[in-house]
């Protein structure tokens, strides 16, 4: 039987919810019928709006797609100038302020506290400079991403960004396309480090050489959502570069014609590929969906992936590095992902002063100014703005990844972005660095759709519950060990419902169990993968410190975790285009 | 009049007649046997079904003890009642119900 989100993406879906949208927002809030709020915020989300959690009806978050997280001249500053004017709540954030621009880990940015009634001023602006939300959200083709310093890598084999701007023209606003049984998320890598991290996508290219051509291998099914984490399969399947996009024609066409649509929690294409095998997978694909006669897999290489791989890497893009041209791209620090909007206005400034305007997102929420010359470098570095964002920043905080959270999210479980600024700081301030780790991976999701993707960190941390001192209380399971490179590895989980103010002490004991056990210069993930369960469990324990955390009450039982009056009953919501409170009587 | 009863978002939240009803995150105190507490505090992570008979309505949820931990999935307990004035969420200790509502929804709808 067709589920109620099929049935209304038969009914409007795709690009045709736009011009209700738009009416809605002309007309207001009021003017979304009460009884289809469910259908049309389900259909929002095509056009990259999620509407917040409970508490904060009428407010939306709102997705841009940024392909490859490319940013060009100028796109920057038009992000900040439309957070800075329309993505402000009814109460600031104590630790970004008023607002903020939040990069994610799919290489897209997220605004928050968006109204309805601003939504066609802010496309506009977003698409006068050629920036969009289509399809950043939803059952469709989602944001392409990729290395994020694709065409100016010196490690590239393929220049993977016009690869990727092609399946972005051609798969976005396309209504064959448009809708899918569920998100089907699209990686490109070119290469030889694995940082496009195709292994956690429904449908990764990576580079591989056939005949001595270099094109790309293809591997379907992977994803980390619902503690069923899959990496992506081999489906021994080669293209050369002018195929790619016929193939991605095919596997979606595929993936829509044989996708879960009865069931949204068997959708996702990881479990069809569960279901047939990857050799099904292909069989199905050359002979029903791809009209030539496909390629066995080309050698690939993998076997030199470093990215996020455990040793000593390329764990991010983070840092000074030196671009094919002659010029250099500058990686910055961006903890949790998250900029104060002035900040990033300023750093819009500095991408036109010192570089090309051009910025990139990576998908470990950091930001990249590219195109910058050797003889601007030093006045680049000596900025300010660098001291908050730094190319060269202290492990504890360049390792740290946080969710949205119980701020806004309906999934989450626990607070996340905050709480893992205090964590970052604490352990900057309290834990020894192991010798030879310059970068530790610490992943904060709030819920199992691991929109943190916590499960290839080294110290992964899922949002739970427990009971300390009589009372409830936000909790973390931790996992340890996980992470990418030519064999990844999910993370284990370990440690169980930690109460949230006992994991810095927990990963303090950790960390110092592993000072003291490693063998030579064993790695991190080298000492968990030689230890089983039990001994991993037995490696530290849970403890407190001096560590404060503000946010162990249940937070998502606040209309707003920051409020001083934070009750539900307190919350403004919703309110109108002008933020005023609508009255139940209107 | 029906009522209208989804999960949405990967299960996250109960709606009901279009408005959020319960959600993960929130921990219910339960009585029966979900372990082997006296009282159990379930930390709700999500649910797996929603059904009503006449007003009331009530879910399956998975989660946790926060007290011992045992995980695990519910027998059908009381989300709330269906008023006149809207919809009233149920407070204090959740007891399951025998049967299954003669409504239900499975998973996302």
């Amino acid at each position: 039987m067709a589920t109620d989100v099929e049935r209304w993406k038969d009914e409007v879906y795709g690009n045709d919810i736009r011009e209700h949208l738009f009416r809605f927002a002309e007309e207001g809030w009021d003017a979304i019928p009460e009884d289809e709020h469910d259908e049309w915020f389900e259909r929002f989300k095509w056009w990259g709006l999620y509407h917040q959690r409970k508490g904060q009806e009428s407010y939306f978050m709102m997705r841009i797609g940024t392909p490859n997280g490319v940013l060009e001249p100028g796109q920057l500053r038009t992000v900040a100038e439309v957070a800075d004017e329309y993505a402000r709540g009814p109460v600031d954030n104590p630790e970004f302020g008023a607002a903020y621009c939040d990069w994610t880990t799919r290489q897209s940015i997220q605004l928050h506290w968006i109204k309805l009634e601003d939504i066609p001023d802010i496309f506009e602006k977003l698409e006068a400079d050629g920036l969009s939300t289509q399809q950043a959200c939803g059952d469709s083709w989602r944001n392409i991403v990729g290395c994020p310093v694709a065409g100016k890598d010196t490690h590239e084999h393929i220049d993977a960004w016009p690869v990727a701007e092609e399946l972005h023209e051609t798969f976005k606003g396309n209504d064959e396309h448009s809708n899918l049984p569920r998100k089907w998320k699209v990686s490109v890598t070119g290469c030889d480090q694995g940082c496009g991290q195709g292994d956690i996508n429904d449908l990764a290219f990576e580079p591989a050489e056939k005949h001595g051509e270099l094109g790309f291998n293809v591997r379907i099914g992977g994803g980390l959502a619902r503690k069923e984490p899959r990496f992506a399969r081999d489906v021994d399947v080669w293209v050369p570069e002018e195929k790619v996009v016929d193939i991605a024609d095919a596997a979606t066409r595929l993936f829509h014609d044989h996708g879960d649509r009865d069931n949204r929690f068997n959708a996702r294409i990881k479990f069809l590929v569960d279901e047939w095998g990857a050799e099904k997978v292909r069989r199905v694909l050359d002979e029903e969906y791809a009209d030539w006669d496909l390629e066995t897999a080309g050698e690939d290489l993998r076997d030199q992936y470093t990215y996020n791989a455990g040793g000593d890497e390329h764990g991010d893009h983070v840092g000074v590095h030196e671009q094919p041209d002659g010029n250099y791209y500058v990686g910055l620090n961006v903890l949790v992902g998250r900029q104060g909007v002035d900040d990033v206005i300023e750093l819009a400034d500095l991408a036109d002063e010192y570089g090309s305007g051009e910025a990139r997102l990576t998908q470990r929420q950091n930001i990249i100014v590219t195109d910058v010359p050797e003889s601007d470098l030093d006045d680049f570095l000596a900025e300010d703005l660098l001291e908050d964002y730094s190319p060269d920043p202290h492990p504890f905080m360049r390792g740290s990844i946080a969710c949205t959270g119980t701020e806004f999210c309906s999934l989450s479980i626990v607070e996340t972005k905050n709480r893992q600024v205090r964590y970052a700081r604490w352990l900057k301030e309290n834990v020894d660095v192991p010798d030879g780790v310059t970068d530790f991976h610490i992943h904060l999701s709030g819920c199992t759709a691991s929109c943190a993707q916590p499960q290839i960190a080294d110290v992964s941390l899922r949002g739970m519950k427990t009971r300390k001192d009589g009372e409830p209380v936000e909790a973390l399971d931790v996992g340890l060990g996980g992470g990418l490179g030519e064999h990844p590895q999910f993370a284990d989980w370990v440690e169980m419902r930690v109460a949230a103010d006992e994991v810095p002490g927990y990963i303090q004991n950790l960390l110092a169990a592993f000072d003291e056990q490693r063998e030579g210069e064993e790695t991190f993930r080298e000492f968990v993968a030689a230890r089983d369960e039990d001994a991993l469990g037995d490696l530290a324990d849970p403890e407190e410190t001096d560590y404060e955390d503000p946010y162990m009450h249940n937070t998502k039982m606040t209309w707003y975790p920051y409020a001083d009056e934070d009750d539900l009953d307190a919350s403004p919501a919703p309110t109108d285009g002008d933020g005023e409170t609508i009255s139940a009587d209107d | 009049m029906a009522t209208r009863l989804r999960l949405l978002d990967d299960a996250a939240w109960v709606s009901v007649n279009d408005d959020r009803a319960a959600g993960a995150s929130e921990v219910w105190p339960v009585a029966d046997s979900f372990c082997a507490c006296p009282l159990a505090w379930l930390a709700v992570e999500a649910f797996v079904e929603v059904g009503a008979d006449g007003r009331r309505v009530d879910a399956r949820a998975t989660g946790h003890c926060v007290t011992c931990g045992e995980a695990g999935t519910t027998s059908w307990l009381p989300v709330g009642r269906v008023t006149d004035d809207g919809f009233s969420t149920a407070t204090g200790v959740r007891r399951s119900r025998q049967g299954s509502p003669t409504s239900a929804c499975r998973t996302e709808p």
